[in-house]
């Protein structure tokens, strides 16, 4: 079971959203009654809303996804009725205090879907079972991606997000997800 | 329509708190503003001995009493004088759209007064029709109210731009609440790119102003800065769609190529807001022409963005309409002004109604 970071070098914006969404799909398939918080950080353009517009995909979610960073919190309603939050903590000055006040601990302790751009700003509120998403600029195109599971039911989605990319990448871009 | 003549004189006050700013107004005949009263702009905090975070939606709940008082003192109103009650239901912050909607619907019922469940965006549109003295102020890139007919005597279609922090949409408007979106961002508002690349530029926030005023000076023309989805031969099903993220990360791009040295600020803010600004018009442009509109409205924050205001009015193939500064922000008369209209139309909503932080701006809404 993957416990360990595990980072990998994505090649284009297509190739991020590919591998969002095939977690997408393994959030939505293995794990249907269970809420699940993902937590992004990294500099702007590193690709956090890129990752979240596949997440939403492999979640089934047709609705473009929009940055979130003006109103703080987007939702949209996955088709087994439960609902992807996703909240940016950017541009607030005391983050842990603000967001906590329109009730995102509520959020992440319900089955919804949550997941969060600049969480490092919010490390309090972060549930124990969590997954972690650094993004990193490497060039124009490439990003690097690395993932932290926190929590036993992260570690094994992540195992299995492991494994469907050694069988390849290429195979998960054949998906209606870029 | 003969809105203001055939209804007798309302008078109505509104509430709006779809987001950061606690505000209420009184408004009469949809058009004059009686008061405008926005809580970020005064100080209320100072009766409750204390501090509260700027942004949290728990900020509505301590300013919302206060400021529907102010918004009837400085009209010179009392409850008795009122018609009706206005509320923004959404599209916004669940928390804090609640906050105004829980205040109105007891407030109504309380006084026995009938109450306009409003759309945000909505609000925006109708802040063009908002009373400016019916002059021209050219400092400003600001002209009259719309009238509710043209010279030719046709009102509609209208072409409305939302340009905003959260918004970024064309929407043709058939008729006083009715209406057909033609497109909208597929990832980052526009006001939300000013921000961002404020940031990158080491600027201030909001980003609006502070690029706006980075960039005069600069050379628009300095950096080629790419116009999303404006291809219509690759993009023909995103013709009135907006793209702004590969342009804030070709702003970034730009920024690491230069290196840390001195990198040319005002060029870089003007290079960018030129961008910005033609994908704006040039789509506003392009859909003018394909409905044949009578008119173009602008509005939202980033209609205050001078280089926005001028390129709107010198460059549409049509008459354009912007609001005044104030009216480009987040306020509540915008939101009485929809109520009138919205009463004449539809009447008024019944109390069982629910806060909508998805709404949007569609045909029926």
């Amino acid at each position: 079971m993957q416990t360990e970071p595990w980072t990998i070098i994505t090649n284009s914006a297509a190739d991020t959203r590919a591998l969002a969404a095939r977690l997408g799909r393994e959030l939505a398939a293995a794990r249907p009654e269970a809420g699940a918080v993902l937590a992004l950080s990294g500099d702007l353009g590193a690709g956090k809303t890129t990752f979240v517009q596949g997440l939403a995909c492999g979640l089934g979610i047709a609705a473009a996804i929009t940055s979130p960073t003006f109103i703080l919190v987007n939702r949209y309603r996955l088709p087994d009725g439960r609902r992807l939050h996703h909240a940016d903590c950017y541009r607030l000055k005391d983050a842990p205090l603000e967001m906590w006040d329109i009730g995102l601990d509520d959020l992440l302790t319900g089955e919804d879907i949550v997941v969060i751009e600049w969480a490092d700003r919010i490390p309090g509120l972060l549930p124990p079972d969590h997954l972690e998403v650094a993004f990193g600029y490497v060039d124009d195109a490439r990003r690097s991606l690395t993932f932290a599971p926190h929590g036993a039911a992260w570690a094994a989605s992540l195992a299995r997000l492991q494994a469907a990319v050694a069988a390849g990448l290429a195979e998960m871009l054949d998906a209606p997800c870029h | 329509m003969q809105t203001a003549n055939a209804a007798r004189a309302s008078l109505i006050l509104a509430i709006e708190t779809s987001c950061d700013e606690t505000a209420a107004a009184v408004i009469e005949d949809g058009r004059r503003i009686r008061s405008n009263v926005v809580a970020s702009q005064i100080e209320l905090h100072r009766a409750y001995g204390g501090v509260f975070p700027e942004l949290a939606s728990r900020q509505h709940v301590f300013d919302i009493v206060p400021v529907i008082q102010r918004s009837l003192d400085e009209a010179g109103a009392t409850w008795d004088d009122l018609t009706a009650l206005a509320v923004t239901r959404g599209p916004g912050l669940a928390g804090s759209l609640l906050v105004g909607v829980n205040a109105a619907k007891a407030l109504a019922w309380a006084r026995g007064l009938p109450l306009v469940a409003v759309n945000h965006l909505e609000g925006h549109l109708y802040s063009n029709w908002l009373d400016r003295g019916g002059r021209i102020d050219p400092a400003a890139l600001t002209r009259p109210s719309l009238p509710d007919l043209d010279a030719e005597g046709r009102a509609f279609p209208l072409l409305v731009l939302i340009v905003s922090g959260g918004h970024t949409e064309l929407i043709l408007m058939h008729g006083h609440g009715r209406y057909e979106r033609l497109g909208a961002t597929l990832d980052d508002a526009a006001g939300e790119a000013f921000d961002k690349v404020a940031r990158l530029l080491g600027l201030a926030y909001p980003g609006g102003p502070a690029v706006q005023a980075a960039a005069e000076g600069g050379d628009p023309a300095a950096f080629d800065f790419p116009r999303g989805l404006t291809n219509a031969a690759i993009h023909p099903e995103h013709r009135f769609n907006f793209s702004f993220s590969g342009l804030k990360t070709a702003v970034l791009r730009q920024v690491r190529e230069l290196g840390p040295a001195a990198p040319p600020i005002a060029d870089l803010a003007a290079s960018f807001q030129a961008a910005v600004v033609d994908v704006l018009v040039k789509k506003t442009a392009d859909a003018a022409r394909a409905y044949n509109v009578a008119r173009v409205c602008v509005c939202g924050g980033v209609a205050a963005n001078k280089a926005l205001r001028a390129a709107v009015l010198h460059r549409l193939p049509v008459p354009a309409s912007i609001p005044p500064f104030f009216l480009c922000t987040d306020n509540a008369a915008m939101i009485g002004a929809v109520a009138h209209y919205r009463l004449l139309t539809d009447g008024p909503t019944p109390l069982d109604f629910d806060v909508e932080p998805d709404l949007s701006l569609d045909a029926g809404s």
